[in-house]
């Protein structure tokens, strides 16, 4: 070892100690440098490819922002080449986990437009279809949100009780994820035989589950001190954001599109209850989805004791014209209000669509949310917003 | 039972936001949603004055609509013919305009669930308008959307980054003059290869599935 070797490392070494005891007598926070973390795109804790870029200071997000465009498809583009028939094949794989959810509001804009309104059978069978896709699209959300903080049970009950769902939607579809199943004036076909009975069967499954899910994952301490009081969105900021569906329930606005919007859909021929939170804390979003799966059983089981005879399918052309004219059909997909803004000139596929996707806003809240929080929060407030890739990009 | 709020108008009177807005108002339409159109200028005082006065606190969307017929139609054009003549002329929809290019949001109550829908011309020239993002704060990334989609620039607002197309991207694919590359390359519905059967008839194997 040289001289200036050895000199220098001394003086480095002084000088730490230097540094050290002066921290010490005067009791401040040692000065650490920023730096910035890079989750993302490929991550396990995110459903597809979001990628979020955080400042940190130590184990605080000084500020956040997540970067999207990894999966952006151009359906707005795309869907002013098609016709209207055609444009349900592009919205099912808008929000993957509940294909049928998406394709609902786009034909009942269209059907706004014609002015033509579903049989009382076809109204009743898509609702129940509506609701099956979202036990299948939340309890999976559900199972997943123990993968994020760590365990690794409730993920395997959800993929199991899921797939009875995709069962159940695949029989009577013929598609697990994309059904592509909704016509303008109806439904493609009538229900299969057998399949009133085997869907009462798996929602008493479905029932079980929401309560295995709660007693491993909503009564864990773990995942109670994970989640209770962290990344608590107020209401006035969850409104002006847009949040919907449970987002803005767990902020305690009683508001859902199912109740409070007259739509051709039978949700008022059940009897079921919107559950809200006041505390608006990452535990208040997950605890009502939880609530929202059950009631979504529950109206499945009283549409099936009550679907009504008759057509499946109203008179409609064979070749679909829109007439002219702007319409916006919102619905209560499992992530939020979904709806489609669409303007018709009275040809075969529409001029424009707007397509408002729920996770859009739902995610766009997240800069707000993250600010100030410590590093391992971060994957549990955006598991508890819950979002879906193709349902940010689109 | 969950009947009891679904008989309700959803429509916001014309006479309620005619009080308020005064002669920012251009035009309304009415039908089974509210259309309203604004003077550009008074954008963002008239989001401000609908959210104040009006309890319009729900931010739903923000987008833009070109007017503006596609040169290139529906992308079914035989690449070689000579392209159709096309009625270019700009009809606006509903509450009318002058503009080529209009910003539109939707704005909810969500006390009452009124809801109520806003237009405004966004001039041809400039192709700018005020930002409403501290209005609404969620206008923000429906901003950045809408500026990197057709171009439109938003006065005052703090970022206005692509959020999806790469940096270097050059065009405004939601401009209805932005062709759509893949019906440029392979015209709609194309050729498709499809092998003929195993002895099934050759002339007409190939043709359309």
């Amino acid at each position: 070892m040289s001289l200036t070797d050895r000199v220098l490392g001394d003086r480095q070494r002084l000088a730490y100690i230097a540094s050290q005891a002066a921290d010490a007598r005067l009791n401040v926070e040692l000065e650490t440098e920023g730096m910035t973390l890079n989750i993302g795109p490929q991550h396990p804790a995110t459903h597809g490819t979001l990628r979020i870029i955080a400042r940190l200071d130590g184990e605080q997000v000084v500020w956040a922002e997540p970067s999207c465009g990894y999966m952006h498809r151009g359906y707005e583009k795309l869907a002013e080449v098609r016709t209207y028939p055609q444009v349900t094949t592009l919205v099912n794989r808008i929000d993957w986990l509940g294909s049928f959810a998406n394709e609902v509001p786009f034909i009942l804009a269209a059907e706004k437009l014609m002015e033509v309104e579903a049989p009382p059978r076809a109204q009743h069978i898509r609702t129940i279809l509506f609701e099956l896709s979202r036990i299948a699209n939340v309890s999976l959300f559900l199972g997943d949100l123990g993968v994020q903080m760590g365990a690794i049970t409730p993920v395997f009950f959800a993929f199991r009780d899921r797939e009875y769902v995709l069962n159940l939607i695949e029989g009577a579809t013929g598609g697990r994820f994309h059904p592509n199943f909704d016509r303008i004036g109806g439904l493609k076909d009538d229900l299969p035989k057998g399949w009133i009975a085997e869907t009462k069967a798996v929602m008493k499954k479905l029932r079980t589950f929401c309560d295995q899910i709660e007693d491993l994952l909503f009564g864990n301490e773990i995942f109670q001190s994970r989640t209770r009081g962290i990344g608590v969105i107020p209401k006035d900021i969850a409104l002006q954001f847009g949040l919907s569906g449970a987002n803005l329930r767990a902020s305690g606005v009683d508001w859902d599109l199912r109740r409070d919007h007259p739509l051709p859909m039978a949700w008022n021929k059940a009897d079921w209850k919107v559950w809200t939170h006041p505390d608006g804390d990452s535990f208040a979003r997950c605890w009502v989805r939880l609530q929202e799966t059950r009631e979504a059983t529950k109206i499945v089981d009283q549409l099936l004791d009550t679907i009504p005879s008759g057509p499946i399918m109203a008179k409609v052309p064979k070749i679909i014209k829109v007439p002219e004219g702007e319409a916006w059909v919102s619905t209560e997909n499992p992530l939020g209000e979904m709806g489609y803004y669409v303007v018709s000139r009275g040809e075969l596929g529409p001029f424009r669509v707007k397509i408002r996707s729920a996770s859009f806003n739902n995610i766009s809240v997240a800069p707000w949310a993250l600010r100030g929080v410590y590093v391992p929060d971060i994957i549990t407030i955006l598991a508890s917003l819950y979002f879906i890739l193709g349902d940010i990009d689109r | 039972m969950n009947t009891t709020s679904s008989t309700q108008p959803r429509v916001a009177s014309v006479e309620e936001v005619k009080a308020a807005l005064g002669d920012r108002l251009v035009d309304s339409f009415q039908k089974d949603d509210l259309w309203l159109r604004v003077r550009t200028d008074a954008w963002k005082s008239s989001m401000r004055t609908l959210r104040d006065t009006l309890g319009f606190h729900y931010f739903c969307f923000l987008s833009a609509i070109d007017w503006m017929p596609s040169p290139y139609g529906r992308g079914e054009d035989d690449p070689t013919e000579p392209a159709p003549e096309r009625d270019a002329t700009i009809r606006q929809g509903y509450a009318g305009g002058e503009t080529r290019m209009q910003v539109f949001v939707r704005v909810t109550n969500p006390v009452t669930h009124v809801s109520v829908i806003v237009k405004s011309d966004v001039p041809d020239d400039s192709l700018t308008i005020e930002s409403i993002h501290d209005v609404y704060a969620g206008a923000n990334w429906h901003e950045r959307e809408t500026h990197e989609m057709f171009g439109i620039a938003f006065d005052g607002h703090p970022d206005l980054r692509n959020m999806y197309l790469p940096l270097d991207f050059e065009g405004f694919p939601l401009r209805k003059d932005f062709p759509l590359l893949a019906r440029m390359v392979k015209p709609w519905p194309g050729i498709v290869d499809v092998e003929p059967l195993p002895g099934g008839d050759d002339d007409e194997g190939g043709d359309e599935q």
